[in-house]
């Protein structure tokens, strides 16, 4: 299958330095590829240089089979929607109000646009917060939030469809972390594109089909979670030290720890 | 209430606040009528289709009151619509047209035609040089901004503090050189005024208004968008350096002929979108309309106060405008402290 959105041999610069250096990268429909990597590897400028905000120094980024340059600013936001760090707000809208734009880029096209706010409301968990001033909620709401807009923008999900994560559980509780990330998969099966970055290793050998590892702004390893997921390799590139066993039918990812205290 | 419900209120009680500002506001002066006069020169002019100079009461409205108040609308409206950008631009309640150097540019242009004499032969080219000192200067601020072809906030606003520094050295090096009347008429200038206005700047202050008006209307949506951060904005499909030009532009138009033919008015841009924001929330669907009503209603008021403040003095309305809204401004900005807990 064609990839949905492709990176060439791209390199960023910022100031004279690299943050990242010839990635290549290709996200496939119905798949999620999760990005790891350490601090400072260019997991975000990786997804930015992908999400158009930043402009690559060299190397290509196709949408489909076109670059992105090629397309208007609110077609290529109708195939491709980004979740970036930030989830702030500047202004007291409401959670709806946020919500609703997303659906930005569609305002030509006369959509749907109130059953998707509604589904990405109801898919986020945020339906009871659609009135509430937005810059009155906790991290993880407003992280729930940016997802739920993100999502309006995606929908209708197709084939064609990309949507790029950059840490979208950070501030989240688990039982929310993990419902995204389930809604990832879910976006996947009905045909996206899937790109997230992720801390949390575990999570992402446990959600995505394929691993991308960055370290020092290239991409260190590419491939299946079993392919890239080893003890070997992530403990080298994260400097500590990183177990990986199977447990429960699958890959179980974490770092060694010491029981401290839990002895008796 | 919803917010579309509260902004549709807050627009009937503004447009009918209006209409009795414009009464009220044309009865008032050193010639005696009353609001029934106003009423009956309305009718008598706009309906009977009578000459507006018939009588004495029918000059002197038509002539020099209704000009002035609706002169005094239009640049309220320009400088509130203007702030109101500005703030969706900057994606920050506290900005202000003046950040980007319009006023600053304004000033130089002024008092250069006013020491140099030219004013004084030909009195137009006090709003013009005033217009284009406010186009340059916010040209510049906005080209030294630019690095790689973008100019994010911050320097943007960083550059606007340099440049209105130097437009501040010049227009007081200018006023340093010029004569003593000179250097009082450029004061009065600054310190913003109603008192020339005539019909023909009326038509020039409406044209300009209606056009970024527009302009204005057409980029609400997108101006929405930028609350949620550069980023976002570009990925929810706006383009952000584009709408970034066409919203300076518009600031620098309204803000430009406000300042041209009524001097520095303080605070209206800044305060009528922050007032109006807490009534009907942040939406610029609402909040540039709103802010046209609520600029010419607001200057509108300090044009009547500085008028009869002092018995027979012409306040400048800036002075006036500056006193009620820094106040103001101070308390809500102490709400809005107290509620984030920041």
């Amino acid at each position: 299958m064609k990839p949905a959105l492709t990176l060439k041999d791209v390199t960023v610069s910022i100031g004279g330095k690299k943050i990242i250096e010839s990635v290549s990268l290709e996200l496939h429909p119905g798949e999620v590829t999760a990005i790891i990597g350490p601090n400072g590897a260019g997991k975000s400028t990786l997804l930015s240089a992908a999400s158009g905000h930043l402009r690559p120094t060299s190397g290509l980024v196709l949408l489909g089979e076109k670059p992105t340059a090629n397309y208007k600013p609110a077609h290529a936001a109708r195939i491709r929607a980004v979740m970036a760090q930030e989830s702030g707000v500047a202004f007291s809208f409401t959670v709806r109000e946020v919500v609703a734009m997303g659906r930005t880029p569609w305002v030509k096209e006369k959509a749907n646009d109130d059953a998707a706010i509604n589904e990405a409301l109801d898919l986020t968990d945020i339906q009871h917060l659609a009135e509430r001033d937005v810059t009155t909620l906790s991290g993880g709401e407003r992280q729930r939030t940016a997802l739920a807009r993100v999502i309006a923008q995606a929908t209708p999900v197709n084939e064609a469809s990309v949507v790029l994560l950059d840490e979208p559980t950070s501030a989240m509780d688990v039982a929310h972390a993990e419902a995204t990330l389930r809604l990832a998969r879910d976006l996947a099966a009905r045909g996206a594109a899937v790109g997230v970055v992720l801390h949390d290793l575990d999570a992402a050998a446990s959600y995505a089909d394929r691993l991308v590892l960055m370290d020092r702004g290239q991409i260190r390893a590419v491939g299946s979670v079993r392919e890239v997921a080893t003890a070997e390799l992530l403990s080298q590139v994260y400097s500590t030290e990183v177990e990986v066993f199977e447990f429960g039918g699958r890959l179980r990812v974490s770092p060694l720890r010491a029981s401290h205290g839990q002895i008796a | 209430m919803t917010r579309r419900g509260r902004a549709w209120v807050v627009g009937g009680v503004l447009v009918a606040a209006l209409l009795i500002l414009v009464v009220i506001s044309s009865s008032i002066g050193q010639f005696h009528t009353n609001t029934a006069d106003v009423i009956a020169s309305l009718r008598r002019v706009l309906i009977e289709g009578s000459e507006p100079t018939a009588n004495r009461v029918d000059a002197t409205l038509w002539t020099i009151r209704f000009p002035r108040t609706i002169l005094g609308i239009l640049v309220g409206a320009a400088l509130a619509v203007a702030g109101t950008v500005m703030q969706g631009l900057f994606a920050n309640p506290l900005a202000e047209p003046s950040i980007i150097g319009v006023s600053s540019g304004a000033s130089v242009g002024a008092t250069i035609v006013i020491v140099f004499g030219i004013s004084a032969v030909y009195p137009n080219a006090l709003p013009a040089a005033a217009f284009a000192g406010a186009v340059v200067v916010t040209a510049l601020v906005w080209m030294f901004a630019r690095v790689g072809g973008k100019a994010v906030v911050l320097t943007l606003v960083l550059t606007g503090i340099a440049i209105n520094a130097i437009a501040g050295a010049a227009t007081s090096f200018l006023i340093f050189v010029g004569d003593t009347s000179s250097r009082e008429q450029v004061i009065f200038w600054q310190m913003g005024t109603l008192s020339s206005a005539a019909w023909h700047e009326v038509v020039i202050v409406s044209i300009v208004f209606t056009a970024g008006f527009i302009g204005s209307m057409l980029i609400l949506r997108q101006l929405d968008v930028l609350a949620l951060g550069d980023k976002s904005a570009v990925a929810s499909g706006v383009n952000v350096e584009r709408l970034r030009v066409v919203a300076i532009v518009l600031v620098c138009l309204l803000t430009g002929v406000a300042v041209a033919f009524a001097g520095v008015i303080a605070f209206v841009g800044l305060i009528v979108p922050h007032a109006l924001r807490l009534m009907v929330g942040p939406s610029h669907r609402f909040l540039v309309p709103l802010s046209a009503l609520g600029g010419g209603l607001l200057l509108g008021i300090a044009d009547i106060a500085a008028r009869t403040i002092i018995p027979f003095a012409d306040l400048p309305v800036g002075v006036f405008t500056a006193l009620a809204g820094g106040p103001l401004f101070l308390v809500l900005l102490r709400r809005t402290l107290v509620k984030t807990g920041a």
